[in-house]
């Protein structure tokens, strides 16, 4: 028998609040051109992106804490493959750890040839060394800024 | 033998395939049901309490689909509840219906669900939005990046190679020609994988898992009801659970809580359900393996998890010698598992119910010859939160 089909479309819209933590995070990116994290006053550690609580203590984090702008490649994927409503590829992002941090900051890379994904593999090894760029108009968003190979 | 244990008394499940336009999502709800309660033998009024398995709505495209699939489970006059654990929903269900029997207030529980991922245009676009709107989700996470920066941390900590991930999909697809049931049943070489295209790097389009329709269902019951009724069971032994941080990024850096390479919380979760099933030594004491695994690459830290090799990474070499194959020392998703078939909401549901098959022995030709003790596996979320189970004849 002839079987049918009826496409839909959802399309849904949503104003999302960032709370006091990650507004302070934005603000100082957009008018600093700074990356901050912030210390769980227990273990000492530098939860970055900022967390108003440490996962691991269930504190509260207490002092604010510039990191970076150097850091070191965690992880690091390139994308070849095109999503609905995602960049158009190719791309390449990852994972950071700012010095001064103790976790990894999502960011994407850029200035890196991803003609050859293999041979770009090669150069964002985990542990390669990259600085922090800031764009020169910033919106106080994660897009503000990017990763670099270190000179 | 104790008189509390709770036991698999019926299983079905769908021909797996990309899309099913025979069937509405409750009809194949349906499917599964009508197998499970056929394979058990009883007919609905003896089902008095029923676990619903769905992830998220957004992937079939109905919201709060649980309701249109009451019907379908003879969900009327009956505790009724939706589980949702991502990509583990369905071992989850297995879980809370096992908890429904095992708290003694309810001899027979129906689990059931189903999922039409093909039928969902942007799978990565939905998923992109499990991430937390503040920070991650402006950069474009999908669960397949996702583990691809898993795979390169496993790469740097214990030397897989993309070869390696290759053989992974060569030998799970080589399982699924022999399961009717699987979606993906050709086989392919690992120059075939090695040539798709790149995906996420290093995952390839081959390294990846389908999108699937399909339903899924099982009936537990307690013991004392399948001994009173006379009837056939094998047994859940050992049930775990264990969730991650949410945040990825602290899976890695300076004293890391896990590593994003291995799936630690999949090791404690079962470490929790062998110790319940009394089982000491895994490698010597453990059949068969269905391990919730989507991408090739996962394969290997679900190995090392439920330590079926000695230590962290041994699974490369061991998967190289053959170890996990049909025929092996201890064979993994002899079903082609999750590679070849992934309809997300019974997706570890099916993880469970081949490995029932397996130690009933009624898996067909993918049966793994004198399987007795099998494990099966979910991962759900941001590789964040896992189920597992025991179970023996």
């Amino acid at each position: 028998m002839e079987l049918l089909e009826r496409q839909e479309t959802w399309s849904i819209t949503y104003t999302h609040a960032l709370g006091e933590t990650a507004s302070y995070f934005y603000t100082k990116i957009r008018d600093e051109a700074a990356i901050y994290g912030k210390r769980c006053a227990k273990t000492d550690r530098v939860l970055v992106p900022p967390r108003s609580f440490s996962d691991e203590t269930l504190l509260p984090t207490t002092d604010w804490v510039k990191v970076g702008p150097g850091g070191r490649i965690e992880a690091f994927t390139i994308v070849c493959e095109k999503f609905n409503k995602l960049p158009d590829p190719p791309y390449a992002f990852g994972y950071v750890l700012l010095d001064g941090a103790d976790t990894a900051l999502g960011g994407y890379f850029r200035s890196i040839d991803l003609t050859e994904p293999a041979a770009a593999a090669a150069k964002l090894k985990v542990g390669t060394r990259v600085m922090t760029t800031f764009a020169d108009q910033r919106k106080g968003e994660m897009l503000d800024f990017w990763f670099e190979l270190a000179a | 033998m104790s008189s509390d244990r709770v036991g698999i008394i019926g299983i079905g499940q769908s021909e797996f395939r990309s899309r099913r336009d025979d069937a509405s999502y409750p009809d194949l709800v349906r499917e599964g049901v009508s197998r499970a309660m056929d394979d058990a033998g009883l007919d609905f009024d003896a089902i008095q309490a029923v676990v619903y398995s769905l992830s998220p709505d957004a992937m079939i495209g109905i919201g709060n689909a649980e309701r249109l699939g009451i019907d379908a489970v003879g969900g009327r006059n009956k505790p009724f509840l939706r589980i949702n654990t991502g990509g583990a929903t369905g071992i989850s269900s297995v879980a809370a219906a096992y908890y429904h029997v095992a708290s003694g207030m309810f001899d027979v529980v129906l689990t059931a669900g189903a999922d039409k991922i093909g039928e969902c245009g942007d799978s990565q676009t939905v998923l992109n939005k499990i991430w937390d709107p503040s920070y991650e989700r402006p950069l474009p996470l999908g669960t397949i990046n996702m583990l691809a920066m898993s795979a390169v941390r496993y790469m740097e900590r214990y030397g897989m190679t993309e070869e390696d991930m290759a053989l992974v999909t060569v030998k799970n697809r080589r399982h699924a020609s022999l399961n009717p049931k699987a979606h993906l049943r050709k086989e392919v070489s690992v120059q075939d994988v090695l040539d798709s295209r790149i995906i996420s790097w290093p995952i390839k389009l081959l390294d990846c898992c389908p999108q699937s329709s399909g339903g899924a269902a099982l009936v537990l019951a307690s013991e004392r009801f399948i001994r009173d009724n006379k009837l056939d069971a094998v047994w859940i032994t050992g049930v775990g659970g264990a969730a991650e941080t949410y945040w990825m990024g602290d899976r890695m850096g300076t004293a890391p809580t896990a590593e994003h390479a291995d799936a630690y919380a999949l090791a404690r979760s079962f470490a929790k359900s062998y110790a319940m099933a009394g089982i000491t030594d895994p490698m010597r004491q453990v059949h068969v393996a269905e391990l919730y695994a989507p991408f090739s690459n996962t394969e290997f830290h679900s190995i090392d998890s439920a330590r079926l090799v000695a230590k962290l990474g041994d699974s490369v070499p061991a998967l190289r010698d053959g170890d996990f194959a049909i025929g092996g020392r201890i064979p993994v998703n002899p079903s082609g598992g999750t590679l070849c078939t992934n309809a997300i909401a019974v997706t570890a549901m099916a993880r469970v119910a081949e490995i029932a098959l397996q130690v009933w022995g009624r898996a067909g030709a993918h049966q793994v010859k004198g399987a007795k003790l099998g494990i099966a596996s979910g991962n759900g979320g941001d590789h964040q939160i896992f189920g597992t189970m025991v179970i023996e004849a």
